[in-house]
């Protein structure tokens, strides 16, 4: 995969400061400058967008997808150069997990060509092939979504828990008790996060803090109450807070209805990322991007179809603080 | 889930005769006829550790061999749902009714949703098999001296803060190790074993109800019978359709209140009630156990409730096991019931007129015993989990002719 053209500072600038914006309670845009939101004191989102990261094909274009990957990355550690951000997260010898999305087969899962792009960027900041997996619950699931499975040899690794195991010790907190995948606690010290924006008829949406729900053995125990508070108490464990460093969320194909499976009449090209490292926020932002979508389409709001996703809200409360959802401090930078 | 809790590894079957266990507890046989006590006396033994095998299921499912299984053998279309728009599916086993998208599963976890069609992941698909004392389950009024070989799979619709198997009951089927055991071979090895009963128990039959009806049918064609151990969350149509066709059943009526069930169990207390009342009218010999968990369901208040339930709609013949709890799961930063609250709880039922109330996981307690109601004389002795001296003829004390309710004879 080819390297990224750097941008220059300023240039990633300009662009962040005409395209930012924070999304207001009610939903709609209020356009804030960059430099209106120092970073220090809120929690940055950064949405890339390419109306052409597919071509004339239905599939997304590798390079293009490449390059949207660095600017997200840019405007997120507000970097000039695409190998920065992967240098401020990685250090060679961390064993660096890219957990996936599996579960919406080729159609629907996190991109292969996004996944590569990550681990093309990880490389060059150090990191062995060897020394990243790519992974979700099960191996069959990662196969349906297009992945090659690899589990030896210096190649990117990529296979499921379902090899793996769990651990046999429970881990708890709050009201979920779980075994953790040994991917998870062996395999890697740094997890990227690759989740799929998606509507869910649980939880209400799925992103971020959903995602982690392919790390413990017992999920469909953590469904009722819209998932809430399972989903900020899974968060919560030791070995996925302190080790997810960043979310990367696939929003090149998403849906507003009638998910978590892929339904294509409830989807649409959104040919964007959502790159965050707070993840409460990121879902925050996600949520609203499909509230308008919801609204554009002539939806009622999650919140009035009663599946309004709460947890974003436990997730950031005082017991949790996994990140904020306030918008006061949340930077949404559109690149 | 299942307060039986199941051993960590199987029985050798036979081999253990000679144990200073078994020895000891010959002794005590009075009643029972010494090949029978010994049978069962050696396996009560076995239960405990005594010889064990390193696979789960090896030594009582001699053809699984440890041979790769494939998805496919485990997967039957589910009886109970009903198909919705868009490929979705509504599950009609339990009261959550839980709608499932395409490839999705349920709360339980062992049923999935495949393009439209529901299927159970879980039958013949035995994660755990082990031959028991009839007591262990337990039933005190069903065969007594008798074994039962009693098999689980994985998965559980609630999810007890308590569960002592959770390793199973909380796991989905592909998670544990399992083996194929389709229903004809498992009334063939209990009847190889002098099994008179298939015991569905340990995780959560509800979730595994189609195994459970085709295996007993299966033992009925053979002579064998079955028994159930279940939490009763289920809805009254398929509990009338499974558990219909066990020959008695105990139901784990885990407190008397709905904010236990929904912050303990992660369930509701009203199905469970509505399945015992259920049971009762079709026939079904029912026993009841109560866990006693310290400070979370042992006031007054709610032992009184109970039992006053219990003798208005079932009547006061229902035999209801206090039991007592261990720190196990996400329970473990409670203590052990202490004796003089389980105590104080049969006191409770006792005065409110239950005939057949008992002290369970507590060995040597002298409420572990039969008694007849009328007479008082001592009817059924029991040690640790077998039956040493059995008096009942006939149904009745042999003393003054009071019926004891319950199935005593094979």
């Amino acid at each position: 995969m080819k390297k990224t053209e750097g941008t220059t500072r300023r240039d990633f600038l300009r662009t962040c400061v005409a395209g930012a914006a924070v999304l207001g309670a009610s939903g709609r845009l209020e356009i804030l400058a960059a430099e209106q939101a120092p970073a220090v004191a809120k929690s940055r989102v950064v949405i890339v967008r390419d109306p052409m990261l597919r071509g004339a094909g239905a599939t997304v274009d590798s390079q293009r997808t490449q390059n949207l990957l660095d600017h997200a990355m840019q405007a997120l550690f507000d970097v000039d150069h695409t190998a920065e951000p992967w240098k401020k997260l990685v250090r060679p010898g961390d064993l660096v997990g890219l957990k996936v999305n599996a579960l919406g087969g080729r159609a629907f899962s996190s991109n292969l060509q996004l996944v590569e792009a990550v681990c093309e960027r990880l490389q060059e900041a150090g990191i062995k092939a060897k020394d990243i997996v790519v992974w979700d619950r099960d191996t069959e699931e990662l196969e349906r979504a297009g992945f090659h499975i690899s589990d030896a040899g210096n190649h990117v690794q990529c296979f499921g828990t379902d090899r793996a195991g769990y651990e046999e010790d429970l881990v708890t907190y709050g009201s979920v008790g779980s075994r953790l995948s040994k991917i998870l606690t062996r395999n890697c010290n740094v997890l990227i996060n690759l989740p799929v924006l998606k509507d869910h008829d649980g939880a209400g949406v799925s992103m971020a803090l959903k995602n982690m729900y392919g790390v413990i053995h017992n999920p469909n125990k953590y469904h009722p109450n819209g998932c809430n508070p399972y989903i900020a108490d899974v968060n919560m464990l030791p070995d996925i807070r302190t080790k997810m460093h960043l979310t990367v969320c696939d929003a090149t194909t998403a849906t507003y209805e009638g998910g978590p499976g892929y339904k294509p009449q409830y989807s649409w090209k959104n040919n964007a990322l959502i790159v965050a490292r707070d993840p409460v926020a990121l879902d925050y932002v996600g949520w609203q991007m499909i509230e308008r979508k919801r609204a554009e389409k002539g939806l009622k709001t999650l919140e009035a179809e009663k599946r309004a996703p709460s947890y974003i809200a436990t997730a950031a409360d005082s017991q949790h603080r996994l990140g904020t959802n306030d918008l006061r401090k949340i930077a949404v930078v559109e690149v | 889930m299942a307060r039986e809790m199941v051993s960590p590894a199987d029985v050798k079957f036979p081999g253990v005769s000679s144990s200073n266990e078994a020895t000891q507890y010959a002794q005590l046989s009075l009643a029972l006829d010494r090949r029978s006590f010994l049978k069962c006396a050696v396996m009560a033994g076995a239960a405990c550790g005594i010889s064990a095998f390193g696979e789960p299921c090896a030594a009582l499912l001699p053809w699984a061999g440890g041979s790769a299984h494939s998805d496919s053998q485990f997967t039957v279309e589910a009886k109970f749902y009903e198909k919705l728009q868009t490929k979705k599916i509504k599950c009609k086993l339990c009261p959550r009714e839980c709608v499932v998208g395409d490839r999705e599963r349920g709360y339980c976890g062992v049923r999935e949703n495949r393009e439209g069609i529901y299927y159970t992941l879980v039958h013949s698909r035995v994660c755990a098999a082990h031959i028991d004392p009839i007591e262990k389950k337990p039933l005190f009024h069903y065969l007594p001296g008798t074994l039962a070989f009693s098999l689980a799979t994985a998965g559980c619709n609630v999810n007890c803060k308590f569960c002592q198997n959770w390793d199973i009951s909380q796991a989905r089927p592909e998670q544990v190790p399992a083996d194929y055991a389709p229903p004809q071979k498992v009334a063939e090895l209990a009847k190889q074993y002098h099994c008179p009963t298939i015991a569905y128990t340990y995780s959560e039959p509800v979730v595994f109800s189609e195994y459970l009806m085709d295996t007993a049918d299966a033992g009925h064609d053979a002579g064998v019978r079955s028994v159930v151990v279940s939490n009763g969350y289920m809805q009254t149509e398929s509990l009338k359709a499974a558990y219909g066709k066990m020959d008695a059943v105990k139901i784990d009526l885990k407190a008397f209140s709905e904010s236990y069930y929904r912050n303990v169990v992660v369930g509701e207390l009203k199905p469970v009630l509505d399945s015992l009342v259920t049971l009762r009218k079709i026939g079904k010999w029912t026993e009841i156990v109560y866990l006693v968990v310290p400070t979370l369901n042992d006031s007054d208040s709610e032992f009184r409730g109970l039992v006053r339930w219990i003798k208005t709609n079932l009547g006061v013949d229902v035999p209801v096991h206090f039991t007592q709890f261990h720190p196990e799961y996400l329970l473990k930063n409670l203590p052990l019931t202490p004796v003089p609250t389980l105590e104080r709880a049969k006191a409770i039922a006792d005065a409110e007129g239950l005939h057949y109330v008992y002290i369970g996981n507590v060995p040597g307690h002298p409420a572990q015993n039969t008694y007849c109601p009328k007479c008082r004389h001592l009817l059924v002795e029991r040690v640790g989990l077998t039956t040493s001296q059995m008096l009942i003829r006939k149904g009745s004390c042999p003393f003054c002719k009071q019926p004891i309710p319950g199935m005593w004879h094979a």
